[in-house]
């Protein structure tokens, strides 16, 4: 099993779209191009082992996320902007 | 078919060989090994029948051109020379789906069945690397429809020549029963290639108006690549030897009449039915 992400455009990052099967890193590639940017998805593509993709625990996930919940002085919704600032 | 319209032949021949091969690979639309794969061979299908598409709009706009009385006898189909000498222009389907099997000038290795995934990569193999070189040439005819449609083309067909080389090599490199079963596909399909590169009438003469490429030329460099594809694949080149020939000429395997008849069915039962 491989992940794959794609680049949709030059600039942007890429993003994780989906799985798939493959024997090896090229076929892993090809099958990406194929499965995954048959609409001008993307212009370029990394996949990675799925093995090598470490994630989170959800039976965690009440201690790892929920303390973030109020704890709204992190967001910084607190100063006033001027109008001359935008894009913030 | 009447053969003073060189041009309108070997732009046939181009298209019968996309269409086919094309469709070919279609009929593993749902029944791939994989997901993957079943997207993979059904994209190159489709690449396959966008060739074939332009490729019989100008064969029509060709058809569409001729003076009246050079319009007759074009095809045996009545179903097809109906709509020629009807006064209406033809199109891409037209030529697609009335013409008779005897009328298609596609090599035989395009038509030859699916058989299994080894046959079915060798057969495309063998086709993809001819294309590469077709393409390569094509590029520089005199003929700027012709020479647009192969530079479009080859960016697809690079692609097709990587996966079915990949396939071929993983197959033949794999395990004991795939290396077997891809090196009979290999053989078995071998006596098909040679009329790849056989000149036809044509051919020969698209060659001599600089509008055709020349196929003894580009011979060499495909015997070159697949030999390292499938040295690669620890495959053995088949020897030369005797080549099936025909199908440029409109004499075919029993195999196109199956696979027209379900390509052609729907048109054929229900003239200009659109869905």
């Amino acid at each position: 099993m491989w992940e794959v992400f794609i680049r949709s455009k030059a600039g942007l990052d890429h993003k994780h779209v989906g799985s798939l099967h493959a024997a090896d890193a090229d076929m892993a590639i090809e099958n990406a191009r194929d499965v995954y940017t048959r609409r001008m998805e993307g212009v370029s593509i990394w996949v990675v082992e799925s093995k090598y993709v470490h994630a989170s625990n959800p039976d965690e996930a009440a201690s790892l996320y929920d303390p973030a919940n109020d704890k709204i002085y992190r967001h910084p919704t607190f100063y006033n902007l001027p109008d001359e600032v935008k894009y913030m | 078919m009447n053969t003073d319209n060189l041009l309108l032949t070997y732009t046939l021949g181009l298209a019968d060989n996309a269409l086919i091969i094309g469709h070919r690979l279609s009929e593993w639309c749902g029944h791939g090994p994989i997901l993957e794969q079943d997207i993979a061979v059904t994209n190159t299908a489709l690449d396959h029948l966008g060739q074939a598409r332009s490729l019989y709009q100008y064969a029509a706009e060709q058809v569409n051109g001729l003076p009246v009385e050079a319009k007759q006898n074009l095809f045996s189909s009545e179903a097809l020379q109906a709509n020629i000498v009807g006064g209406n222009a033809i199109d891409e389907d037209d030529l697609a789906y009335l013409r008779d099997a005897w009328d298609f000038k596609n090599a035989l290795l395009t038509e030859q069945p699916n058989k299994d995934w080894a046959y079915t990569v060798a057969r495309s193999l063998y086709f993809d690397v001819f294309q590469y070189f077709l393409f390569n040439e094509l590029q520089k005819s005199k003929d700027v429809t012709l020479a647009a449609i192969a530079e479009k083309s080859l960016k697809e067909t690079i692609y097709h020549k990587r996966w079915s080389s990949e396939w071929v090599i993983r197959l033949g490199d794999g395990t004991g029963e795939s290396h077997m079963r891809m090196q009979n596909a290999i053989n078995d399909l071998w006596p098909y290639t040679g009329e790849l590169f056989k000149m036809s009438k044509a051919e020969t003469a698209m060659l001599a108006m600089n509008v055709g490429i020349d196929l003894e030329s580009i011979k060499v460099l495909w015997q070159k690549e697949i030999g390292d594809v499938l040295e690669q694949a620890t495959l053995s080149l088949p020897a030369q030897g005797w080549m099936h020939e025909g199908g440029k000429n409109g004499i075919h395997s029993e195999h196109l009449g199956y696979l027209l008849a379900e390509l052609q069915f729907m048109q054929r039962a229900y003239p200009n039915h659109e869905w």
